[in-house]
């Protein structure tokens, strides 16, 4: 270590701040994220002495710079000279969690929650609590705002004074005169609550969510809602309707959309804090009003929580209060006037089968579905489309067919190619519970459509879905149904039609087998290796790579290797890189 | 006292303002997405509906201009209670007959208070806010596009429209009419119903928020206690919107009516001014959609420059702060507000400044964007800059001298070239021997440069390599006290085998 400490001298400390200092922001920052090397090369007791204290003093940069230092300070605790030490890093922190900018002001709050807990407590009482108090008290409300991120890592760490202090200092936030602070204050309601004993929670948590659920902002109000759901997770369930529920039935039914979408967005975890009964009587009606609401942007986030919300129902009384007061919302939401109301629908209709159950599918969501499968928006037959598997385990996916097959053939044709694109993922699955017989009448022609679709990546799908057909209805089948067809492109005047039998080839020789491949493939691929286009005849090359470790060895060296040699020879380079590659991936140089 | 100037005349039923701002210029020829997506205008229900219980049927009231004198306020009264009914828009066709009743009677308490004096009497203030109250203050529909681009898009227009202009043009008709009288007026148009009125500039629809500018400047000029908490919320908002949402439809409005205040500001500036200058205009800047409001903003700051000419630094140092990294189009709009500010700017300011201000306009002229640099250069047509650079030419001119001559030689637009031969030549002729001198000393210079980066190389490199050392006499202590313990361990269960052995 002596040897080490000795060639401190060569970095006296003026220089290394020079570099902090370069008048290039670009280098400024590199120096920042190097500050580890710097610290380490000035050893902890100067680091603590010479170069936190510039830190603290010059923290006046580029919000990029600041960030870095933000970030940077978080993970020094080692740097300084350990636990012991650390709250020598909170100067320059607590100066971070005062500037204006929030990302830089949120990353020095994540380095202060982070060396939090590497205080002793002693620690925490005498350096990290007073600086969360002088930022709680701050003149501007950017030092107020991160103050409320910091009370809950010290308080279950403190004397009971000091907690009281700490809970007067988080009520006042609460009150704060500028919205941005009653925001934060809001939005860490939650999370200190979990830190509080519960008579704190009962006494000043639930007038402090009170408050905030009616705050004259709504942008406050729909934060409290979230806060709302932690706190009733914390209370027994005696004390929920009478501290928690009046607030929570008024957001649910507050004048701003916002502050209703954000009910609807938490519903699942709303009930799930609420338990059973509350559930039962009160946000089932609560429930329905939302799927009711005027603006579309409730309806859809509520639309989206149907199935887990019916899912979480008590059991006893689910498939009553599913029948007479869920569905017939449901069955409104089916011909919304909205397209993202109903493929939020669409996306977890299906799940409804298995709750119900066989009969009540049949008689009550199957005319849903089939009505949301003939929806003008390609995304709503798209959702329900891939939550099929649901409804095949409940009633079986022949009850659908009939409708399903329209909509399929619409989506494959339809004039998005995204929309082809999603419809091709589904088909191995659609193949797998309609069947070979059904697949090879009605949909395997749209499969081969594909393979020449305009688009490439609709090709490049198609491609990747025959092989998972032929993985799934095996190699004889192939043989039989599509080999023929991907064969019989290598004719096409058009080049890259050719290329597409190459690159189905790469991707059905292993599925098919050795005898498939080389008996049927392998002759179309030598023959194109004449082909004209330079394109054509490279991706012979990359084609015979890749189905190499298919064939045996014998065929490699009589057939593959003297093709391959040729196409060496190519006068075009591209085409002779890929073939001196296959070579020697092949090993047959 | 601080007295709000008149806005610049324009009439909010043709919402064409003194300030309106030409979208940025477009002239690289390639069309815009707004004209590949070229959209119907969407019309948009405000959530309003679902609080009124049942429909009322609304029948007529006579005339007011038939009303006997004695019988008049209750009249009025009456019709503006009648206003309070609200109708869904949405739904066209939807209760027509009560649609044109309201719309008939809007238009005459329009032009009642327009017209007639002695109709506003103190019991008919509560009556006509809460009409106003009821029919515009509303929580704002969500945008229809999710992604909506004030530059690009067409806004989504209010469908309520046809009422909710009769009910905007009544309360600017009331707060104008020379028998409004604030100290009544106060009682009702309270903190709270401002704070409402300021939300509401985020409506998408541009005429509504035409009308909100101007009756929000009328609030401010006549009902004198709300001032500090308007300026106040006003804050709050684009703090909200510079930190928190990057959206507020409404901050191009509300910064004209700022610069008509900060124009009326008393001497010298109170602290609370200055802070909002520095806090809050200058981030303005940082934000996304800056072209929108940018003519505005730049108002504002030249407004309080020539209000004080001590913010000065303040200004051009926050600028350069926030000055864009990726973005050309921003960095021409900064360019131009240096230009506004330099415009006015005093020869004693200007020295404060000129150092960072003029690495900063180097940093321009070599930007590999043909309209950064340009727009840069242009600096040496405008008379009175030029007149700052040649008193600070000693200062300046090496600043920019590196600059310069490099991208004389580099730069890949002709225009640019031949931009900067100009500026080479002025210099030339302000101060020849200066030219001379760092024409001779630029390879020096550049030598120096070149030796300095060397030298920064070997720092890091040394650095790196002292930390590898350390860190790996770290893990080594720390290998050779596990050793240690586990040697003591070894030896301490060899000594206890042995023990057992002599036993």
């Amino acid at each position: 270590m002596a040897g080490a400490d000795s060639d401190d001298s060569l970095y006296p400390i003026a220089v290394l701040i020079d570099e902090l200092r370069n008048e290039d922001v670009q280098l400024r920052l590199n120096s920042i994220k190097k500050l580890s090397t710097i610290a380490l090369a000035l050893g902890v007791e100067r680091t603590r002495t010479e170069l936190l204290p510039f830190l603290t003093d010059t923290i006046y940069d580029e919000d990029e710079v600041l960030l870095a230092l933000a970030e940077q300070l978080g993970n020094f605790t080692m740097l300084v000279g350990g636990p012991e030490y650390v709250h020598c890093l909170l100067p320059p922190l607590e100066s971070l969690a005062t500037v204006e900018e929030t990302v830089v002001r949120d990353k020095a709050v994540e380095s202060l929650r982070k060396i939090s807990h590497e205080h002793s407590p002693v620690d925490l009482e005498v350096h990290f609590e007073p600086l969360v108090k002088r930022l709680a008290s701050g003149d501007w409300f950017t030092s107020r705002t991160s103050a409320c991120g910091l009370f809950s890592v010290c308080y279950p760490r403190v004397s009971s004074t000091v907690k009281a202090e700490i809970r007067q200092h988080f009520r006042t936030l609460c009150s704060d005169d500028t919205p941005m602070v009653r925001r934060a204050a809001a939005s860490k309601l939650g999370e200190f609550a979990k830190v509080l004993e519960l008579e704190y929670v009962k006494s000043d948590i639930i007038s402090l969510f009170t408050a905030l659920a009616s705050d004259e902002q709504d942008s406050v109000r729909l934060l409290a809602v979230e806060a709302g759901v932690s706190i009733a997770t914390l209370l027994p369930q005696e004390d929920l309707e009478a501290l928690v529920m009046p607030t929570l039935r008024q957001a649910a039914e507050d004048k701003s959309w916002r502050v209703r979408y954000m009910v609807a967005d938490k519903f699942s975890d709303l009930q799930k804090a609420v338990g059973p009964e509350i559930t039962k009587n009160d946000l089932v009606p609560a429930f329905q009003n939302l799927l009711k609401d005027c603006e579309a942007e409730v309806r859809a986030a509520a639309a989206n929580k149907v199935k887990e919300f019916c899912e979480n129902l008590p059991e006893d009384s689910r498939e009553t209060i599913i029948m007479t007061h869920i569905l017939p919302c449901v069955k409104e939401l089916v011909s919304d006037t909205n397209q993202h109301v109903k493929s939020a629908l669409a996306s977890v209709i299906m799940g409804l089968s298995t709750i119900l159950g066989k009969d009540n599918t049949i008689e009550h969501l199957l005319p849903l579905f089939l009505a949301q499968l003939k929806d003008e928006c390609p995304e709503v037959r798209l959702n329900i489309i891939s939550n099929l598997d649901c409804v095949n385990e409940v009633i079986g996916i022949r009850q659908l067919s009939q409708s399903l097959l329209p909509a399929i053939v619409e989506l494959a044709e339809d004039a998005k190619w995204r929309v082809r694109l999603a419809i091709i993922e589904y088909m191995p699955l659609l193949a797998g519970q309609l069947g070979v017989e059904f697949f090879d009448e009605k949909l395997n022609s749209l499969c081969m459509a594909w393979l020449v679709d305009h688009v490439y990546a609709i090709r490049e799908a198609a491609t990747g879905n025959l092989m998972k057909l032929v993985e799934k209805f095996g190699a004889e089948w192939a043989q039989n149904t599509i080999v023929p067809k991907v064969l019989g492109m290598a004719n096409d005047p058009n080049y890259l039609h050719r290329m597409t039998t190459l690159f189905c080839i790469n991707a059905l020789s292993e599925v098919c087998g050795q005898e498939i491949t080389t008996k049927h493939m392998l002759p179309v691929v030598f023959k194109m290796s004449n082909d004209q286009v330079a394109n054509v005849r490279f991706n012979v090359a990359k084609s015979l790579q890749k189905i190499g470790p298919v064939l045996d060895s014998n065929c490699l060296q009589t057939e593959v290797k003297p093709v391959l040699e040729k196409l060496a020879s190519d006068q075009d380079m591209d085409v002779k890189y890929f073939a001196q590659e296959a070579i020697s991936v092949l090993s047959l140089a | 006292m601080e007295t709000p100037t008149k806005l610049p005349p324009s009439s909010p039923s043709s919402p064409t303002t003194g300030f309106s701002v030409p979208s940025a210029e477009k002239v690289d020829g390639f069309p815009r997405r707004s004209m590949r997506r070229a959209r119907q205008r969407r019309s948009h229900s405000s959530s309003q509906f679902r609080y009124q219980s049942s429909q009322v049927e609304l029948t007529p009231l006579p005339l007011l201009k038939d009303a006997p004198v004695a019988e008049l306020h209750d009249l009025f009264c009456k019709k503006l209670q009648q206003c309070c009914v609200l109708f869904d828009f949405l739904d066209c066709v939807a209760d027509l007959k009560g649609k044109e009743i309201k719309r008939a009677a809007l238009n005459e308490l329009v032009e009642s208070v327009a017209t007639s004096r002695g109709v506003l009497i103190e019991p008919l203030y509560p009556e006509a806010i809460k009409m106003i109250s009821v029919n515009i203050f509303r929580t704002l529909p969500p945008s229809e596009n999710p992604e909506f681009d004030p530059e690009e898009d067409e806004p989504a227009l209010e469908a309520s429209w046809p009422h909710l202009q009769l009910v905007y043009e009544f309360f600017l008709r009331f707060l104008e009419s020379p028998d409004f009288q604030p100290s009544l007026a106060k009682r009702y148009v309270d903190q709270k119903f401002v704070l409402q009125l300021l939300e509401l500039f985020d409506s998408e629809d541009p005429r509504e928020r035409e009308y909100l500018k101007t009756i929000l400047h009328r609030v401010y000029g006549k009902l004198l206690g709300l001032r500090a908490y308007i300026r106040k919320q006003i804050n709050n908002i684009f703090l909200r919107f510079i930190y928190e949402t990057e959206r507020f439809n409404g901050v191009a409005e509300l910064l004209e009516i700022l610069g008509s205040i900060i124009n009326g500001f008393a001497l010298p500036l109170k602290s609370e001014h200055k802070q909002f200058l520095v806090r809050v205009l200058i981030p303005l800047h940082t934000a996304k959609s800056l072209s929108i409001f940018h003519a505005q903003l730049a108002y504002c700051v030249v407004q309080f420059m020539e209000k004080d000419a001590t913010v000065t630094e303040h200004i051009i140092r926050g600028l350069l702060r926030y000055w864009p990294k990726t973005c050309t189009q921003k960095e021409v709009m900064f360019l131009g507000e240096i230009e506004e500010i330099l415009d006015v700017i005093e020869p004693s300011q200007f020295i404060r400044v000129q150092e960072p201000l003029f690495k900063q306009i180097a940093a321009c002229i070599s930007s590999p964007h043909f309209q950064v640099a340009e727009r840069a250069l242009y600096f040496w047509n405008n008379e009175y800059i030029l007149s700052l650079i040649e008193e600070n030419c000693q200062v300046i001119l090496p600043l920019v001298f590196g600059t310069l001559y490099r991208v004389s030689k580099e730069h890949w637009n002709q225009t640019i070239i031949s931009l900067i031969y100009n500026v080479l030549k002025t210099f030339m002729e302000m101060n020849s021997k200066l030219f001379d001198d760092l024409t001779a000393s630029y390879k020096v210079e550049k030598q120096k440069e070149l030796k300095k980066e060397k030298e920064r190389a070997e720092l890091w490199r040394n650095l790196e390599d002292l930390q590898d050392r350390r860190l790996q006499s770290l893990t080594e202590a720390s290998r050779n006290q596990k050793n240690l313990q586990e040697r003591e361990n070894t030896t301490k269960s060899q000594s206890e085998t042995s023990a057992a052995n002599t036993t």
